[in-house]
């Protein structure tokens, strides 16, 4: 089985429930598209992304009422260097989407998502810990895995395989 | 009054600390604390071939090896683009049900056990026994199975595998029923389940619970029936569904799952198709052992797999698989080489465990152990 060629081209996906509504909002939200085997990626402007997933969540087309997951790729020494990924779940529909936020190095921070889902909560605090990316909003933003007094954060790229020595 | 809980308590399943706000016997504030048995198993698979990754997802959840192993070989399969062999499939579904029951019976019997109920443990341990002697049949290990492969199976089933199987699925309904005749309608048992720990369906979907959790509390999802994965489609099964969602509601879920997963297991058996048990993809798949002592090609194949690994095309995929506790995730990120750049776990239970406070607050201490049995956490998911 070839794999097909990931299309990125925003004309033609913009039959997509949910790229549709986030264009019908606000044609700004959209910074770029991509359909890769057989899932879709909507790159959100970092400013919106709240109310981008509130939008998504409570539109009876695209009902995406389930947060999955949080997380995050560093793509160090790259700018900008961060992409935090939101898997959302439509029951209603069995449908996916993936959203992606790319912050730089800069000011890593971005809105969270609590006040949408309380359950980002966990996800949230992994990915403070683990990468050190601020959300701004949260309510108690915390290190979740790694002891509290942890200096830097593993996941990053550029922390080395087996720690500081 | 503060009480801390753990992290070393028999009833938290491994080593969850919880902290309880209390006012006399009531829960004011619950707040849990992980990271105990954190290992940093996702840095772990940025420095492994995407081969080598796979005995280190057994690790993750050790109730159930082959869930982990399926979500993450189905993750990397649809990043190769590869297509499995009906075989490797129905295998695939096969032990995943058998570690569901054998998940399912660790936690029936742990959960009981918390409660009071001490005789249940040791009948879920007798059959739960026989599954993993099955495991070891199959995979040679009891736990850390590593069974999955990339483009397949590890092994071809050894000769009175099926037999075996098929006698276990033949009288495991029974040893359920024995299971309930000790519980379901058991007084005590009732009086410590029902009307405690509820969890609203809205609640649920808003804390990102999933599985029998979620299921428990009304919302009918179940990714095998819903979005099928691994020839799922080809089987039929009744997703068991709960209204209350109380902790009664939770375990009638499981143990009908149970039922369901004995099913799953006979129809598999009997369906079992023909063929070859690995895709035909030399550079990925490893070749057979015949193979490599004959032909050249092959065991240049066998030497490149193993001291290069095998490259894989760039591009990012997230595989969801109904693990027993919930939506298990795999998002893989490959940036084209043979190592994975980026392999992230969603845990099901780590998002089941924020349904915690929203269970336990303004209930009875007691209540608590209950609640946590209820979810069936495993620590060594939630932590990684």
């Amino acid at each position: 089985m070839a794999l097909a060629p990931a299309i990125t081209d925003l004309e033609r996906l913009k039959g997509h429930p949910a790229v549709g509504r986030l264009l019908e909002w606000n044609p700004a939200t959209v910074t770029g598209v991509k359909f890769d085997r057989d899932e879709m990626t909507i790159y959100v402007d970092r400013a919106n992304i709240r109310e981008a997933c509130a939008l998504l969540r409570d539109d009876a087309e695209c009902a995406f009422n389930f947060l999955s997951d949080i997380t995050c790729v560093d793509w160090y020494p790259a700018e900008p260097r961060f992409e935090v990924i939101y898997h959302l779940l439509s029951i209603p529909k069995k449908e996916r989407v993936r959203l992606k936020v790319r912050l730089d190095s800069a000011s890593p921070a971005v809105e969270s998502l609590t006040s949408v889902w309380p359950g980002a909560n966990y996800f949230e605090r992994e990915v403070f810990d683990l990468f050190g990316i601020r959300f701004t909003g949260h309510p108690y933003l915390r290190r979740l895995l790694m002891p509290e007094d942890w200096e830097g954060h593993p996941l990053r790229k550029d922390y080395p395989v087996e720690g500081y020595r | 009054m503060i009480l801390n809980m753990g992290p070393q308590h028999p009833s938290t399943h491994g080593v969850l600390r919880v902290l309880l706000e209390i006012d006399g016997e009531t829960v004011v504030r619950i707040m849990p604390d992980i990271g105990f048995l954190h290992t940093g198993i996702e840095k772990t698979c940025e420095a492994k071939f995407y081969q080598q990754v796979v005995p280190l997802t057994d690790r993750i959840d050790y109730l159930c090896p082959m869930t982990n192993n399926l979500c993450y070989v189905l993750a990397v399969e649809k990043l190769l683009g590869l297509e499995i062999p009906p075989k490797a499939q129905w295998m695939r579904v096969l032990m995943n049900e058998l570690t569901r029951i054998n998940s399912h019976l660790v936690w029936l019997g742990t959960h009981a056990m918390d409660i009071g109920a001490l005789t249940v443990f040791l009948y879920c341990f007798r059959e739960r026994e026989e599954v993993l002697k099955m495991f070891e049949m199959i995979s040679g290990q009891r736990m850390m199975t590593s069974y999955f492969r990339v483009g397949g199976l590890a092994l071809e089933p050894p000769l009175g595998f099926f037999e075996r199987v098929g006698e276990f699925a033949g009288y495991f309904a029974e040893k359920i029923d024995e299971y309930e005749n000790l519980l379901t309608g058991n007084p005590i048992w009732m009086m410590r389940t029902k009307g405690v720990a509820r969890l609203t369906a809205e609640d649920a979907i808003a804390l990102g619970a999933s599985g029998p959790t979620l299921r428990g509390s009304g919302v009918d999802i179940d990714l095998r029936r819903d979005m099928p994965y691994s020839g799922y489609e080809n089987f039929n099964f009744k997703v068991p569904v709960a209204q209350e969602g109380d902790v009664f509601a939770r375990y009638m879920c499981r143990v009908r799952e149970l039922r369901e997963s004995n099913e799953i297991v006979k129809q598999a058996l009997d369906g079992m198709p023909e063929g070859p048990i690995k895709a035909d993809a030399p550079g990925v798949v490893l070749p057979d052992r015949e193979k490599m002592k004959t032909q050249m090609e092959a065991l240049i194949y066998h030497f490149k797999i193993i001291t290069e690994g095998f490259a894989v095309p760039a591009g990012e995929v997230y595989q969801a698989v109904e693990s027993p506790r919930g939506e298990m995730g795999y998002y893989i990120v490959s940036d084209g080489t043979a190592k994975p750049y980026r392999v992230h776990m969603r845990a099901a239970c780590l998002a089941n465990l924020q349904t915690l406070p929203k269970m336990c607050e303004g209930g009875l201490i007691a209540d608590v152990v209950a609640a946590i049995g209820s979810i069936d956490i495993v620590l060594g998911e939630i932590d990684r």
